[in-house]
């Protein structure tokens, strides 16, 4: 690939690496920095592979303390900085370049408070996601948003990202699961935003931290609310002869005022690669399947599926599977879940993430398989259905440049596509350096602009993160 | 354009387009001259008194641009009636989840709250607590900012992480970082059937035991809250509501007695009897007599809000009454010395208090917004400045300067 461009290296900073690198040893104990090529290279890239970049060097701070001192030394030193949780950005977030030192998050992983009376969690932000519903799930909490990267993915990545998940139709994404978060300023100063209680006063910071892709700061604590499990879940396999008919019941679902805790559709090649992957009994003589998932005590879970399969019928659903056991509810989501991890078997591929008005699921299947097809290439398709968030994964061979190139053109011409028809670019992975030359389709010149501004305000020299979510150029600062 | 005297304001300019308010906010870019922005003017006494020259009204902005029910989306110009939403929505048995609360009651305010205010405001009610506050529900605006511009951020889908989150910002801003002219929400079904319980003579402390115990059950409560004695009748009530499909709330209340005996046996209210009680928690009725009782809106952890109410006792004598399970506290008491004490104890309980309700001469005078930290303050202010650099827009409504 390639068609991606990164700023040119400040040669300023590059010139000066070893007196950065003593600076910085000044300022964290020595197994806390990573200067050796050998150390460096896992930092290179993230789940975004096509691109990569060696850093300068590598800090993983231990304290929020620590992450300051850093900070403030690559603010006084104008260096820039990438902030990282566990590198499981798919779209480049955490890439770093030649002239910046990584921050990563990862050594601040405890988990500071657990309060159940006032349900929530207060943990350092590299815990992984799925650390925190482990560390409350003895006494019957969750917390909600579930990445499909959830084992390796930390609460700081999530909150840099506003991550999502398949169980968000029903309890929002991250932003609507924060609380507070403790937050690095470049300069090293050290913000409380917020705390257990709700509404902050004061403009809503938390709202705009949260999705701000490491661009405003880096955050070291964050408070999110955790929220008591159902005593029950019960996903059900969908079998559709077309993705118009599992579309329309989708619709129809909703409409009749029923809201399930996710609505996930693949279409039969995602399916196939799913099955073949984690056992999961998905049916494999269907185009379409939704796997619907209902929670609440057996007797809620019978009375509402009992509503939507009738829906699924009037809307000509071919198989119905029910799990009727923990594990087989495991192997469901399991296949659902390594979708990204199974495709990765039998293809490389870039995952596009546009979210779409659910009303163009059937116009938008269509055109990505013509669009798909045009270039030459095959697409498996697994999106969350309810909320229109679409992630159409283009298969395609890594090592031929020429595929390589028509992959990153047909994933562009789809995400155009996905803001024609009302919709956004990415809906829960983030802009990072993928999509931030397609900014220009969604936001004018003027929507841009403001957002910077606000960028502006926190990092006016452009160290944050630099070569991401805001094409290169036309930026402005204040 | 309509452009004429009002008594309260020197002159009055209400566009009928995102393009005539974009010329407006253009020339009074220019010129510098201040403007206070209205919607249905129904929370003017919300914020803090502040001068302008010019009122800028979004009524003639008005009307439904996009409603998909089976998406749950909905749009309008903010300069909507409120009721208007409520009207289309209920049509298609859809709703606004946050349950915003109305202040005509509590301000003796008249007209028609708009859609953009809810928004402007952050406007939530008691379903807070599992819906979340209006920002939540918010997914995209239309603005023009302090140079004219016209803007826009997140969208018409629930999904959506592009570029910085500007909804957020816009959301509780109180028109101080632009000028709302449309915005999208996402809605939610309406529940089939809706049924409270309601406990009696807990103390403060049972109650928020009780409705954090409910709260942490998996029998999904929409709301709690606990009126204390003197509030309606002459004892406590603590009450918690559950909402779904028939079969599953008859269910879960059965469950919920069960969990809950320790507190007593509750009754049960269905119908308009708890609708209107849910209204009366949501518009703080229950405090807006006397009217010149300053009105104060405290947030913190739920189980802090009997320690802080106790606290306070000590110091001075006031009403007051939980809702959001503990997590916000109204309390009405009519010594303006009062209000350092409270400051300084929600603080303490790292919370924050709002002076919702108060004469115009005490607005003027003490901090209506919970004063920000150092690094805060300079933040709001520098995000101020990039919205609106000329300091035209609603400045002084939230704090002094910004």
């Amino acid at each position: 690939m390639g068609m991606i461009a990164f700023p040119k290296p400040d040669t300023n900073v590059m010139a000066r690496r070893s007196v950065i690198l003593h600076g910085l040893a000044a300022l964290l104990p020595s197994n806390c920095i990573m200067t050796s090529e050998d150390e460096r290279r896992p930092y290179e890239t993230d789940a975004f592979t096509a691109y990569r970049n060696m850093p300068l060097a590598v800090v993983l701070p231990r304290t929020t303390q620590e992450v300051s001192a850093v900070l403030s030394y690559c603010h006084e030193n104008s260096v820039p900085v990438i902030p990282r949780g566990a590198g499981t950005s798919l779209a480049g977030g955490a890439i770093p370049q030649e002239d910046a030192i990584v921050i990563g998050v990862s050594k601040m992983s405890k988990i500071l408070e657990i309060d159940y009376a006032n349900r929530f969690a207060c943990v350092q932000s590299g815990v992984t996601n799925l650390a925190v519903t482990g560390a409350v799930s003895a006494e019957g909490f969750f917390y909600a948003p579930d990445p499909s990267s959830q084992m390796a993915c930390t609460i700081g990545g999530n909150v840099g990202m506003n991550s999502g998940g398949a169980h968000c139709l029903k309890y929002g994404v991250t932003t609507n699961n924060l609380l507070g978060v403790k937050m690095v300023l470049l300069d090293g100063t050290i913000i409380d935003v917020n705390s257990a209680a709700y509404d902050a006063p004061g403009l809503d910071f938390l709202g705009l931290i949260c999705g701000s892709e490491g661009q405003i700061g880096i955050v070291t604590e964050v408070t999110v609310r955790i929220l008591p499990l159902a005593e029950g879940a019960r996903p059900v396999l969908f079998g559709f002869e077309t993705s118009e008919a599992a579309g329309e019941a989708v619709a129809a679902i909703i409409a009749s005022g029923i809201i399930p805790v996710a609505m996930e559709f693949m279409d039969k090649q995602a399916i196939e690669i799913c099955e073949a992957f984690a056992h999961a009994g998905y049916p494999l003589d269907v185009e379409a399947l939704l796997i619907i998932e209902v929670e609440g005590s057996d007797l809620e879970m019978d009375s509402t599926l009992a509503k939507i399969i009738k829906i699924a019928k009037q809307h000509g659903v071919k198989t119905v599977r029910e799990s009727k056991t923990a594990l087989e509810t495991a192997a469901i989501w399991k296949g659902r879940k390594s979708a990204f991890g199974a495709t990765g078997r039998i293809a490389d591929y870039i995952c596009m993430d546009g979210t779409i008005p659910t009303g163009q699921l059937p116009f938008v299947l269509k055109r990505i398989d013509v669009i798909v097809k045009s270039y030459g290439l095959r697409v498996a398709n697994v999106f969350h259905a309810g909320d229109g968030n679409l992630h159409p994964l283009i298969l395609y061979n890594v090592n031929d440049l020429i595929e390589a190139q028509k992959a990153e053109e047909a994933g562009n011409d789809i995400l155009r596509l996905c803001v024609e028809v009302g919709g956004c670019l990415t809906g829960e992975h983030g802009v990072g350096i993928e999509k931030r030359d397609l900014m220009n389709v969604q936001f004018n010149t003027q929507d841009l602009e403001q957002q910077m501004r606000v960028r502006g305000v926190f990092d006016p020299q452009w160290l944050m993160n630099p070569a991401k979510v805001f094409p290169l150029e036309g930026r402005v600062t204040a | 354009m309509t452009q004429f005297e009002t008594s309260a304001h020197a002159l009055l300019d209400a566009p009928s387009s995102e393009a005539e308010l974009s010329a407006i906010i253009l020339k009074a870019y220019k010129d510098k001259t201040p403007l206070k922005i209205e919607g249905g003017s129904t929370r003017d006494g919300l914020g803090r008194p502040f001068q302008a020259e010019r009122t800028l009204s979004t009524r003639n902005l008005s009307g439904i641009t996009l409603y998909e029910p089976s998406e749950m989306i909905i749009g309008a110009k903010a300069g909507t009636p409120l009721c208007e939403i409520k009207a289309a929505l209920d049509e298609k048995g859809q709703m606004l989840a946050f349950e915003p609360m109305d202040h005509r009651g509590l301000l003796g305010s008249t007209g028609e709250p708009t859609i953009g205010a809810i928004a402007a405001i952050n406007v939530s009610g008691p379903r807070r607590i599992v819906a979340g506050a209006a920002r939540d529900s918010l997914v995209g605006v239309r603005f023009v900012n302090g140079r004219g511009e016209i803007v826009k951020n997140g969208g018409r889908v629930m999904k959506n992480v592009t570029g910085l989150d500007l909804v957020k910002l816009q959301a509780g801003a109180f028109g101080t970082l632009g000028i709302l002219s449309e915005v999208i929400f996402k809605v939610l079904p309406k529940p089939e059937t809706t049924a409270t319980l309601s406990f009696k003579s807990l103390s403060d402390v049972q109650a928020v035991q009780m409705m954090s115990k409910a709260q942490g059950s998996p029998y999904e409560i929409t709301a709690a809250a606990h009126l204390t004695a003197g509030l309606g009748r002459d004892i406590s009530r603590s009450f918690i509501r559950i909402e779904g499909f028939e079969d599953s709330v008859t269910y879960r209340l059965q469950e919920l007695r069960r969990i809950l005996c320790e507190f007593g046996t509750p009754n049960e209210l269905r119908g308009d009897d708890g609708a209107r009680l849910w209204t009366g928690i949501r518009d703080v009725e229950f405090l807006s007599e006397p009217r010149d009782a300053m009105v104060w809106r405290i947030c913190v952890k739920p189980t802090d809000a009997p320690l802080v109410v106790e606290e306070l006792q000590m110091q001075f004598s006031f009403k007051h009454y939980f809702d959001w399970g503990g997590g916000l506290i109204w309390l009405a008491c009519d010594t303006p010395s009062a209000a350092p004490s409270i400051r300084n104890t929600a603080v303490k309980f790292q919370g924050h208090a709002r002076l919702e309700r108060a004469p115009l001469e005490l607005r003027a005078s003490l901090d209506v917004f919970q004063p920000l930290s150092a690094p805060l303050m300079q933040l709001t202010a520098g995000i101020k400045k990039s919205f609106d650099p000329a300091s035209i827009l609603n400045s002084g409504r939230m704090y002094a300067g910004v």
